[in-house]
Formats: C-alpha cells, structure tokens, sequence
C-alpha cells in the first residue's frame, strides 16, 4: 500500500533497464518500497540492472525483493499472461511504464517497416501492457501507473515526427485512461520530460531545457504524492510548449532541431 | 430491577436490504484515497451475509471515519459500513450499563444517557466515533490516568468472525484481548454492553493553568494529576528557545448539582435543566480549501494568540460538556481546513523515565517549526490487555501537521526512530505512514495476534488498507 505520502511499497517496471525508471526506483527504495519487479527482455542488461538495485538495497541495509520477469514490447500478445503473472504474486502499488525506443528518424523515414518498429513499441506495446496493468490494479483498488511520455508528443517535430507521434499516441492514450480509472482508486500520471542525459540519447546534441533521469525521478516521486496527473521536467516545459503548440506552422518549422 | 429500555434509531431506513455503492474512501486526515465496495448492513442477519459473501479481497468494518490514517479502507475488497447497526438495545440504569449496536456513536450515547444520568466512560476528542471504533482503536480520552482506555469498560461484546458465526467475547480471554484495539482484524463487532459513569449534571468544572515550558508543564503533571478525573495539556510547539513546550493546561470533572449554586450565566441556566445536552454546531467547513493556509506563519501566530489568551491559572470555572471534550466536533467537517493534500497525525507514547526522549522530540519539532496548532500532550496512565492497544504508562504526545509539508516524510521517520528506542509506540488508528519494520517492537504481542488471526481467519477476510501496510 501506498502511505500518506505515496511512497509505493512494491513497484513494476515495464522497461526495466531505463535509466529513468532505475533512478525513480531507487528514489522509493530509499522510502518505503521492498519490492521491485524489472519487466524487460531478458540478457545482460537486465540482470545488472537487477543486481545494481541488490546492491545498493544491500548498501543501506535495506531488506529489498528485486526480480525479474521477462518482457517484450513488441509481443502484444504475451502481455496479459506475463503480467498478470506478476499481479497474482501481490499487490502493486505503482507501476512504472518506461519503455521506449527513439528510432533514427532519418533512416527511418527511408525504412518504413523500422519507423513501424517505433510506434509499436512506444504506442502499441504501451496499449496493450497499459490496459493490462489498469485492469489489475482497478481490481485491487488502488495504485498509480505512471507514464513516461515526452514533450515530443505535445506537437510532433520535423526533426523526429515518427517518435514523437508514437509518444503523442501514448500521451493522448495514458490521459484517457486517467480519467477512465478516476474514482477507482487508481491514479495515472503522465510524464512529459524533455531532452534527457541517458544512454538513449547518447551522441545527440542536448535540446534546450535538458535534464538528468534523477530530476525527472525526484519530479515523478512528487507527482505521485500530489496524486498529479500530468507533470513536465522541467517544469518551464510546461508553459513554453504551451506557447509553442500555439505557433504557426510556418514558423514552428523554421525552428532550430 | 434493571429497567429495559429499546429504542430505534429515529432515521428512515431505505428500503434495500443492505446498501451497496463503489467509494472512494480516506480517513480523517484525506490522505491515501482508495476504491472499495461499501456495504451497509442494517440488521445481523444482513451483516453476517455481507461478512459470508466478501470476495478474495476481505472487508473491514468501518464507523465514522474518524481513524487519521487507512485503518477503515479496504482497497478492492469490501467495506462494512456500521452505522446501519444504530439501535440501542438495553440501558440497566441499577448496574449503570448500556447494551447497544456497535454503529450507535459516542453523541448518540450522550444524547440518551445524559437525562438520565450517565455518562459514557471514555471519550476520545470527537463524540463521532462509532462503540464498534472505540472498541476497535481501543480509545483513550483525558481520563486515562484514572479510567484506562475504552475497553476497559468493556463489560461483554459480540463479534462477529470470518467463518459466519456471532461469538459472546468476555473481559480475559484471548479474543477479547485481539479485539481491544485489533482494528477491526478479528471480526465484526456486532453489539457490546459497556459500564458507565454516574454524572448529576453536564457541565464540567475546570481548573486551567498556563506553564510557560515544557519542563514546568511535566512537573505540574507529575506532582498533581491524580487529583482530576481529566487532564490534557494542550502545547505550543513553534515556540522557540526557553518556551519551546509551553502549554495550557486544562484539568477538571464533572460538576456536581452543588456546583450550580454559584453565579454566572452556564450555572444559571443549568440549574433548570442540569443535565440538558444540546451542543452547539457551525455550519461545515467549506468543501474545498486552498492548501498551504497552515504555514508556519499562520499556526505561530495562532498559537501566539491561544496560550496568551488563557488565563494564567483560574479555578472552577463551568463548562459545557461539549466545549471541554469535544471543541472541533463544533465545526463540521474541519477536516478540510488543511486543503485537499490532507494532513496526517503523529501519535506517540514513551515511558515516564523517558522524558529525555519526549524532550528531543518536542525540540526536534520546535526547530523544524511544524505547523501544528492542534497538539496536545497527556500522562498515560497504566496500559490495558489488548494485544495493539496502544496506550502504555507514560507520556502521550500527538500533533497535527500538513501531508504537503516539504520533508515531511523524512522527519517523521526521524521522530519515530526517537520513539523506537525509547521503546515508545505509535498509535495505529492515527498512523498512515509509518516504517513497517518498526512495530514488532512497538507492539510486542503482534506475534500473538498475527497467530490468532490465522487461526480465527486463515483466508484473512478481514483485512484493511492499514493491515496491508503493515503485514498486521
């Protein structure tokens, strides 16, 4: 259960290797969560993502349960089962949804079968998993899903249109859901971060307004306790897309990135 | 002959057999909503079906909501609205006992018993509290010293377990003892018979003395408070430096009919009717307030205004019952004052000779500046059976403060660390944040009631929001 605060006692990851996930796990590790489940493929990067929240589980003398289950976006079709899996080991009070892939949109846009890639993981993966988890925990009566969408989604970009309509899809996806399990005890929150310092985005010039998987961490740990439903790291994104999504066309395509 | 007297509750019954709607449900603090199905059984019959047929999810009973914390939720499952079991069974007016459904609350007791005489044994701060939730939280009020806590009164009760059958639990036996302060986790509380205090009329006379520390308000404490029935301190927590835990100190006991004798306007019109009951309500507190009114500020100021406002000592003055015992029950709904992040309420107890621990954690307060008006220090007087009641001998602090409080979290962990190792306690029916690990050693019976449970209840069809938390 989640305390007055909204510290989670167990939480599922859907992405189980994402930095932001890990660095909001290890957010609620240090409050009240001893139990985690990383969802991802299975292989090497999941098992030291694992091992990393042992250890540091470990180092603070905490008696924390990490496990692992695997998890594949792009198999629909397999979800139901996993999950529910998962859910009939015990109660989960948050579920993070962070998987995600950014694609390449420039060889993309010459690969339609790879830009279709993109949208079923981000969009459709999410639909499916999404749904999944929102039927278990409206059964339980309580928990948050907490979304990991992206300022890309606010108003789609020249420079990355097919990842950013895949995240608005999940974003206008994760807003319907909220209010669909609002009154249930369930509570959905979306994330719209920008440009984050993390391994997917290694090798690309930072946008402005950049921030670190521990800032959106700290901002969804908060989110959550307001019970908010739509958070933007950093917060100025909020109002500066709100005066962006309003420009017109002509000049929102001269601009830089 | 004990006289017999039955009365129905005066409101309409609808006409379903038990009510059934989806909820959102908090406690009285409004923090940690969750979604359950709450059903209201209007008769026995109609309570053992709704226990019988709960799903995987188990139900929890639930009173007027008045536990701070999740104790009365039960996510998914059900919850067991008691206050369709309103009826006064049985007043024995020779052996001063009342039998009666455990949904019949403390203000419907007042109500029925104060013409005739009596009055409930102990009374928490709110008279909007369930017989069951008394029984339940195992209550305490400003007796404690003298009267022990609610169950003590506890003459024989019915419990209603997991398996469907209605058992008769008297004082000394295990299930009393799981059931006094159990929070709902044995069973379904059906009706009780509880002991009641003779009274000549509803007022009280009250001595009320103003102590400028915290050092001074633990000696007056110590030296004179066997000689009053009832006794809380209430204390200023955002006074700095040398007046950090000044208080006023309100003491007192009913008064008797010689007592009305004197002048001033409550004795004049009590003499008419000296055991009238009629306790002034406001109108509610507004539905939605803006968080952050409570600041460090605003509370300071306030509480600046309220110890110099009491009178440095005065003796006997008359009160009404409800002014003494139940202020807030004044303003319906105060609840909300705090915004819609809600507020929690932290409530300890730590031994006599720990009063060093009781003075770190007055001072850790002061100087984080918690904006708590409503905090209140009393002695415990000596502990009762229940397995997690929660009053011990000892000294009882409990304040109020904002959940939006920046930090919080972090620093009421620190206060109960203060406490575990002063081999304190926290009090269940106010906690919605504590660190599970810390109550093996609070409650040191837990053991005994986490086995009673399983045997009482192997599928845990009772079970609660507060009883997942904490693996109760």
């Amino acid at each position: 259960m989640k305390d007055a605060f909204g510290s989670p006692q167990s939480l599922l990851v859907l992405g189980g290797t994402s930095e932001i996930a890990l660095a909001t796990v290890r957010r609620f590790m240090a409050r009240r969560a001893r139990t985690v489940w990383l969802a991802s493929r299975p292989g090497p990067g999941l098992d030291a993502a694992a091992a990393g929240l042992r250890d540091e589980a470990a180092a603070h003398g905490a008696e924390v349960t990490v496990r692992t289950v695997p998890f594949d976006a792009l198999a629909p079709e397999t979800h139901e089962e996993v999950l529910e899996k998962v859910f009939a080991e015990g109660d989960i009070d948050l579920v993070l949804l962070a998987f995600g892939v950014l694609g390449d949109q420039r060889s993309d846009e010459d690969d339609p079968m790879a830009a279709v890639r993109v949208t079923r993981t981000n969009y459709t993966g999410a639909v499916s998993s999404g749904l999944v988890c929102a039927r278990a925990l409206r059964a339980q009566g309580h928990g948050s899903l907490v979304v990991l969408s992206s300022v890309a989604g606010e108003r789609a970009r020249r420079a990355n249109f097919i990842y950013g309509s895949s995240k608005a899809g999940l974003d206008a996806f994760a807003q319907g859901l909220g209010d669909a399990l609002h009154g249930s005890g369930v509570h959905v929150l979306v994330v719209r971060p920008g440009f984050v310092h993390s391994r997917m985005t290694a090798g690309r010039a930072p946008a402005p307004f950049a921030t670190t998987p521990g800032a959106v961490a700290e901002v969804i740990e908060h989110g959550v306790r307001r019970r908010a439903s739509t958070v933007w790291v950093p917060g100025v994104l909020g109002p500066v897309m709100g005066v962006l999504r309003h420009l017109p066309r002509a000049l929102f395509r001269r601009l830089p990135g | 002959m004990p006289v017999q007297h039955t009365q129905r509750a005066a409101t309409a019954r609808r006409a379903a057999p038990s009510d059934r709607t989806a909820r959102l449900l908090t406690g009285w603090g409004r923090t940690a909503p969750t979604g359950a199905q709450v059903l209201r059984p209007h008769t026995r019959q109609e309570a053992v079906e709704a226990v019988l047929a709960c799903g995987a999810r188990g139900s929890i009973p639930r009173g007027l909501g008045r536990s701070y914390g999740d104790a009365a939720q039960n996510a998914g499952g059900t919850v067991l609205d008691t206050t369709g079991l309103d009826r006064v069974l049985a007043i024995d007016a020779a052996a001063g006992t009342v039998t009666c459904e455990a949904g019949v609350s403390l203000h419907r007791l007042m109500t029925v018993l104060l013409p005739l005489g009596w009055f409930v044994p102990v009374t928490p701060g709110t008279r909007y509290v369930t017989v069951g939730g008394a029984i339940g939280a195992d209550i305490h009020g400003k007796n404690h010293h003298v009267s022990g806590s609610f169950t003590r009164h506890v003459r024989s009760l019915e419990l209603l377990t997991a398996d469907g059958q209605v058992r008769q639990v008297a004082p000394g036996s295990e299930l009393f003892d799981a059931t006094a302060g159990g929070m709902g986790l044995t069973g379904l509380v059906l009706s009780a018979t509880v002991r009641l205090l003779p009274v000549e009329t509803s007022l009280m006379t009250v001595d009320t003395e103003r102590l400028p520390d915290l050092d001074s308000l633990l000696a007056t404490l110590t030296a004179t408070d066997h000689r009053y029935r009832y006794s809380v301190a209430w204390i200023d927590l955002l006074a700095r430096g040398t007046a950090a835990g000044r208080a006023v100190l309100t003491r007192g006991d009913h008064a008797p009919l010689a007592a009305l004798e004197g002048r001033g306007r409550p004795a004049r019109a009590a003499r008419r009717e000296p055991l009238a009951f009629r306790p002034v309500r406001l109108p509610p507190a507004p539905r939605t307030v803006p968080g952050g009114l409570l600041r460090g500020s605003t509370v300071g100021a306030f509480n600046k205004l309220w110890y110099h406002k009491a009178p440095r000592r005065r003796r006997g003055e008359l009160q009404r019952l409800a002014s003494f015992f139940h202020p807030l029950d004044g303003l319906p709904h105060w609840n909300r004052v705090y915004g819609s992040a809600g507020f929690v309420q932290w409530q300890c107890v730590v031994g006599h000779e720990h009063d060093d621990a009781l003075r770190r954690i007055v001072r850790l307060i002061s100087r984080r500046s918690c904006p708590s008006f409503l905090a209140v220090l009393k002695r415990f007087g000596p502990g009762d059976p229940g397995w997690l009641s929660f009053p011990t001998e000892g000294w009882t602090l409990a304040l109020d403060i904002p959940a939006g409080l920046p930090g919080l979290a972090d620093f009421l962990d620190l206060l109960d660390e203060e406490v575990a190792v002063a081999g304190g306690r926290l009090y269940l029916a106010k906690d919605a944040r504590m660190r599970p690990e810390l109550l093996p050693a609070m409650y040191p019976r837990l053991d005994d009631f986490r086995a009673l449970r399983a045997r009482l209840d192997p599928r845990g069809l009772f079970t609660s929001d507060l009883a997942r938390r904490l693996a109760l």
